[in-house]
């Protein structure tokens, strides 16, 4: 990658005329599409697809000061049986956990094919020291961590410093040895859609192997409208390069609507090459339980409720 | 001068504290006991049962945790708003019903008394129900009655007014949230009750009303895993049937329909059909000379 657009990163005038360069986004077009593709109605034998599909996507997440083994140990035994009364409901992609957490969650998981993902980089502001983000992500690694999500210096990229954004990106790419890299723009702070796409285009270069809206922890999480705008930037970059990368909404997805609503953008927009959990993630928790309600009702024909699934 | 045109009230469904139209957009025709058109009704969907019954569920928690004394204050006000739109629930249960002027008022001036008896209630049911029970050994045993949860009620089909405050107004004094199915023949004074409960102090979600087909509506509900009871008393002989084997899947409490004279004293027994005994046994010793546990 870094060879294909060498030019681009050779200097920060470079890298920001390419940024700036970049087609602006029609903001208003953007939305209107996002809410077009949202009214699609998805029943019956495709809605039993999205909602496995759906299901088979989720970062299971729990990302709480309060969290403690048992609960991740919970957690992951969600994540590999979702639901204790029906086997066939699929497991999640992968379970989510602050770094010291990964080696509770890895054992909690291990032989089910379920990943550990880790945030890291001082998640969730990222105002820390390159060498404290680098050891977070080294720590998590070396304790099994399959993913990083990793979160971008917003300080850095508000004030225009995108070198800076684009060197810690590769830095932590590096740092991450095997482990797939998510990178977090944290949409919600990034004020405007050119800036949004702006931070993609720069995750993509760095090496990123999924770029993903938000960390759940600020108001505006993630939205039809922005992860429309990611997943056109990954179609593009794909176009342009071969190189094919993941993208993945989190925050603020509670419902199976919803959910069903995010795959349909990504069928329509990146394409069927998409709808697999290894290019497309939901980072949820309570979205797990509504995706069983609703495969209950499928299932059974009445409808279920919140005392037949897991409180967690 | 020119002459006034007709305002129309479109009347609307009362969904977690909201009027919204059905979900389905479909809407039935509405006559008076002579067959002339009054309004058009919502025909609900399941999709609005089903979005009701999470309305009561959210609900729920606050509502069976406000003091009993709170919801007696509550349930008064409602009466106090009734009183306020006297004439016009008298208008629409006289058509709806097909009684004169003054025999509709009595109904509705009945229907404002039983809010205020429901009112009394809720701080007195648990004296009635609940308290120390005596036990062989050293404890302290106390129970106390506890809301069912989300309560589906099948309104009365003739008594359009006084009849749904009657099977209503006793779910949610003791602290259940309610999804109500209005008469099918007459809905307008139920949905109009909606407007009163919603300025009435009434959280959102405590009371939600339907209207449409009983039998559409009834089974989603009767199915629902996250409804805890169904009152059946507007349903008719099979469709009670269908309604109860549904209902006992998750075990529902259900209370069955029976002829009820909706003028007469109501008694507790419908308080209490939608209530849950607690016990609690506390260890302590023995007190006192003669031995006694408590």
């Amino acid at each position: 990658m870094s060879t294909a657009f060498a030019d681009v990163t050779a200097s920060d005038s470079t890298l920001r005329r390419f940024l700036h360069g970049l087609p602006g986004v029609d903001a208003v077009g953007l939305e209107a599409r996002a809410a077009s593709l949202g009214t699609r109605s998805i029943k019956t034998t495709a809605k039993a697809y999205a909602i496995d599909l759906a299901i088979s996507m989720i970062d299971l997440t729990t990302l709480e000061g309060a969290d403690t083994p048992g609960k991740v140990r919970a957690l992951g035994a969600k994540a590999v049986n979702p639901d204790p009364t029906d086997r066939e409901t699929p497991r999640t992609a992968a379970v989510c956990v602050y770094p010291d957490m990964v080696a509770t969650a890895k054992e909690a998981v291990a032989g089910s094919g379920v990943k550990v993902a880790s945030v890291a980089t001082a998640f969730p502001a990222g105002r820390a020291a390159i060498e404290v983000k680098l050891g977070d992500v080294r720590e998590a690694v070396a304790a099994g961590a399959d993913e990083i999500d990793m979160v971008i210096d917003r300080g850095a990229f508000l004030s225009g410093d995108y070198m800076t954004v684009y060197e810690q990106i590769r830095a932590v790419k590096e740092a991450c040895g095997t482990a797939r890299l998510k990178v977090i723009f944290e949409t919600g702070e990034l004020s405007t859609y050119d800036n949004i796409k702006r931070a993609s285009w720069i995750g993509m270069i760095a090496g990123a192997d999924f770029i993903k809206t938000s960390t759940g922890k600020v108001g505006v999480n993630a939205t039809p409208p922005n992860t429309l705008l990611m997943l056109e930037a990954v179609r593009d970059f794909r176009a342009q390069t071969g190189v094919q990368i993941g993208v993945k909404p989190a925050g603020g997805i509670r419902s199976t609507k919803d959910a069903v609503k995010f795959l349909v953008l990504v069928n329509e927009t990146a394409g069927p090459d998409w709808l697999d959990n290894h290019w497309f993630r939901f980072g949820a928790s309570s979205l797990l339980n509504d995706l069983l309600m609703q495969r209950q009702k499928l299932a059974t024909g009445r409808y279920s409720g919140p005392d037949y699934v897991t409180v967690d | 001068m020119s002459e006034r045109l007709t305002v129309f009230k479109t009347y609307k469904l009362y969904v977690g504290g909201k009027f919204p139209r059905s979900e389905s957009g479909r809407v039935y025709e509405v006559t008076d006991a002579k067959g002339r058109w009054l309004a058009n009704a919502p025909l609900s969907s399941r999709k609005d049962a089903r979005d009701a019954v999470v309305a009561a569920r959210k609900a729920f928690g606050g509502w069976s945790g406000a003091t009993a004394y709170n919801r007696g204050q509550v349930l008064y006000r409602i009466a106090e708003m009734l009183e306020g739109r006297r004439e016009q629930f008298t208008r629409e249960v006289a058509d709806a019903e097909g009684l004169s002027k003054s025999k509709a008022a009595a109904v509705v001036d009945a229907a404002i008394d039983r809010w205020v008896w429901y009112a009394g209630w809720t701080d007195k049911i648990a004296q009635i129900v609940g308290g120390a029970n005596p036990v062989a050994g050293p404890y302290l045993n106390l129970s106390t009655p506890e809301p069912t949860g989300v309560v589906a009620v099948v309104a009365p089909q003739e008594s359009s007014f006084l009849g749904l405050v009657s099977v209503l107004a006793p779910v949610i004094a003791t602290g259940n949230t309610a999804v109500v199915i209005a008469s099918e023949k007459a809905p307008l004074p139920a949905l109009s009750l909606g407007e009163v409960l919603a300025t009435s102090d009434v959280p959102g979600g405590v009371v939600n009303i339907l209207t449409g087909k009983a039998a559409e509506i009834a089974a989603p509900l009767a199915a629902h895993q996250d409804v805890n009871a169904i009152d059946l008393t507007g349903a008719g002989a099979d469709l009670a049937r269908d309604l109860e084997i549904a209902a006992a899947d998750n075990l529902k409490r259900v209370l069955r329909p029976q002829p009820v004279d909706w003028s007469a004293d109501p008694g507790t027994h419908r308080l209490t059909a939608f209530l849950e005994t607690k016990t609690v046994w506390h260890p302590t010793g023995s007190l006192g000379a003669s031995g006694s546990a408590y």
